[in-house]
């Protein structure tokens, strides 16, 4: 089965994340960017499904230059090959352009099964997969918390409020995944090492047919105007309980009406 | 005035979700609110008078099968056709995954701009978003279409204004791309009589320091006494104490209730990006120098096995 994982470089959802004061997106300079830490369970399943069925992983990243780190991390992981969308003209994009950038991409690559994160740390949006099924029209299976491949029928479980659905497709079909999946491998010294070695080959959107002005700022189909950073929450009254701490806890609750 | 296209959430249990009522509230101030149903026959009809209540002046079914018996596409199919057709002011879905799938595939059919996880909305059209964990504030706005917006649960305070909604039945003619994704079986898991997580008023959550499965008992004592619903930090779920769905954190529900109660939670980063924008927090912990202390308006240092249960019989007390 030809698998190609979506990956995205996002700054490190564990520090400070800003948005940039000059064009209001996000300040990847100062921040420690990293792999989307879902991607990981997205990798992870691909991986898996691979060694159960054979054929090969290509990890898909649209991003700047920088986002070679995320994508030399993600290989050593065990992905097979790496493409990265590149081009100064994607700074700025919106989802829907985004989603028609991977598209453009997704349809050189000739997947049987797309696999990716369902949603990223930053934005946590959780638009792309479907718009991206809705571009190439196939399947959308989204929100995994399992996934069964057979021959090429796919089955996902996937937690709802009430409980969780049971949903089918056959390939090509595009799976977004929760946390819940599985456990991510961590790379090993030899993964690392090969990671170093296997093929990223770049694609500019001249290369996908897609023109400047579709992306980017020109092509944004929303803006954002302004942001402000929130003050940070102060804390109020801290006790230490000596007996009372349960009732006094109830005395504040009271004060604010909750009781 | 112009239609506003309200996307209504609802369960089968508990009928019409909070969200829409602050949708239809919300509505009301940019345009007329027309609720959208759709899912099983019959759908509508049971949900019609808790839409009118609030506001709704129409609604447009589109029930049955093909709607109910897939993933989104056919929605998205039903609601792009409906845009064409009456040009609504703006359109408004809830902030949850269905609602954010249906308005992800909408933007790609209309070439419209999305906001998702939006709090606020402008008569303009001038969206406010909360971003990195609740840290910045956004002001943006859909730049090319109409205004395609995810609400986020607890944003606005839902108020009624009675209406007499006339019931349209939508025609559903969707292809056979939309019909790829197929729902073989839904399966309800228990959750008792509980208010859902994102809506809740207050929410009531266990951590590291509640110990074991069995404990959450308490925190389950707690929750029901204050009519609030259960939730759990990462560090609680990864080890087995409390089901996945329940977790609050920037891998798990995002919760903006007015109350939440943080029980033996240190308040790592993980966690503060899914509660911190809570208008009232208290928290228990046994660590003084926990984290959580520097969010919380209240907070209690000591054993969380006896302070709690005095808190609940505190409670008793009082009612």
């Amino acid at each position: 089965m030809n698998i190609v994982v979506l990956v995205k470089q996002v700054p490190d959802s564990g520090a400070d994340r800003n948005l940039r004061t000059d064009d209001n997106t996000v300040d990847r300079g100062s921040a420690n960017n990293v792999i989307n830490e879902m991607d990981e369970y997205a990798i992870e399943e691909a991986l898996k499904i691979k060694e159960a069925h054979g054929g090969e992983v290509t990890i898909l990243t649209m991003g700047p230059d920088r986002a070679t780190e995320s994508i030399r991390k993600a290989l050593s992981m065990g992905p097979d090959k790496a493409v990265h969308v590149v081009d100064d003209a994607l700074h700025g994009s919106c989802a829907v352009a985004t989603s028609k950038v991977l598209a453009a991409a997704l349809g050189q690559l000739n997947a049987d099964l797309v696999i990716c994160g369902a949603e990223s740390t930053d934005g946590r949006v959780q638009v792309l997969p479907h718009m991206i099924a809705e571009r190439l029209g196939v399947a959308a299976l989204t929100g995994a918390r399992k996934l069964t491949v057979d021959g090429a029928t796919l089955t996902v479980e996937r937690q709802t409020e009430e409980g969780y659905e049971v949903v089918t497709a056959s390939t090509p079909a595009v799976v977004s995944v929760w946390d819940t999946i599985n456990e991510p491998r961590y790379p090993s010294f030899k993964g690392i090492m090969a990671a170093k070695k296997k093929p990223v080959q770049t694609f500019s959107l001249g290369d996908l047919g897609v023109a400047p002005t579709e992306v980017g700022f020109d092509g944004a189909t929303s803006a954002v105007l302004e942001h402000t950073k929130r003050p940070p929450r102060s804390g109020g009254a801290k006790i230490t309980d000596e007996g009372e701490g349960g009732v006094k806890l109830v005395e504040f609750l009271a004060t604010e009406k909750f009781v | 005035m112009s239609e506003v296209l309200v996307v209504v959430e609802a369960t089968r249990e508990f009928g019409v979700k909070k969200v829409t009522l602050e949708m239809l509230t919300l509505a009301r101030e940019l345009g007329t609110p027309s609720a959208v149903v759709l899912g099983g026959t019959g759908a509508a009809e049971a949900l019609s008078a808790k839409l009118g209540e609030y506001g709704a002046e129409k609604i447009y079914a589109a029930e049955g099968d093909e709607i109910d018996g897939y993933l989104v596409a056919p929605k998205a199919t039903v609601i792009a056709d409906l845009v064409k057709r009456v040009q609504p002011a703006a359109v408004l879905l809830a902030s949850a995954q269905e609602g954010k799938e249906i308005a992800a595939r909408l933007a790609v059919k209309l070439d419209n701009g999305i906001l998702t996880d939006v709090v606020g909305l402008d008569a303009d059209g001038t969206a406010t978003q909360v971003a990195f964990a609740g840290s910045t504030i956004v002001k943006s706005k859909v730049t090319k279409g109409l205004p395609l917006v995810t609400v986020r649960p607890n944003s606005v305070n839902p108020t009624p204004a009675p209406a007499t909604p006339a019931v349209e039945q939508l025609t559903v003619s969707v292809t056979d791309t939309d019909k790829l994704a197929k729902v073989v079986d839904r399966v309800a898991e228990q959750k008792g009589s509980r208010p859902e997580l994102t809506e809740a008023g207050v929410v009531v959550s266990g951590g590291r320091g509640v110990g074991n499965a069995d404990n959450f008992k308490l925190v389950e004592e707690l929750a029901d006494l204050l009519g609030g619903a259960v939730g759990a930090s990462r560090a609680a779920v990864d080890s087995g104490f409390y089901p996945h769905q329940f977790q609050v954190g920037q891998t798990g529900k995002t919760v903006s209730p007015q109350l939440y109660v943080a029980l033996g939670i240190s308040g790592a980063i993980q966690h503060r990006a899914g509660m911190q924008t809570s208008k009232t927090i208290v928290a228990v912990n046994k660590d003084g120098e926990a984290p959580i202390f520097e969010l919380a308006d209240f907070g209690v240092v000591g054993d969380l096995f006896k302070i709690v249960p005095q808190a609940a019989e505190e409670i008793r007390k009082r009612k």
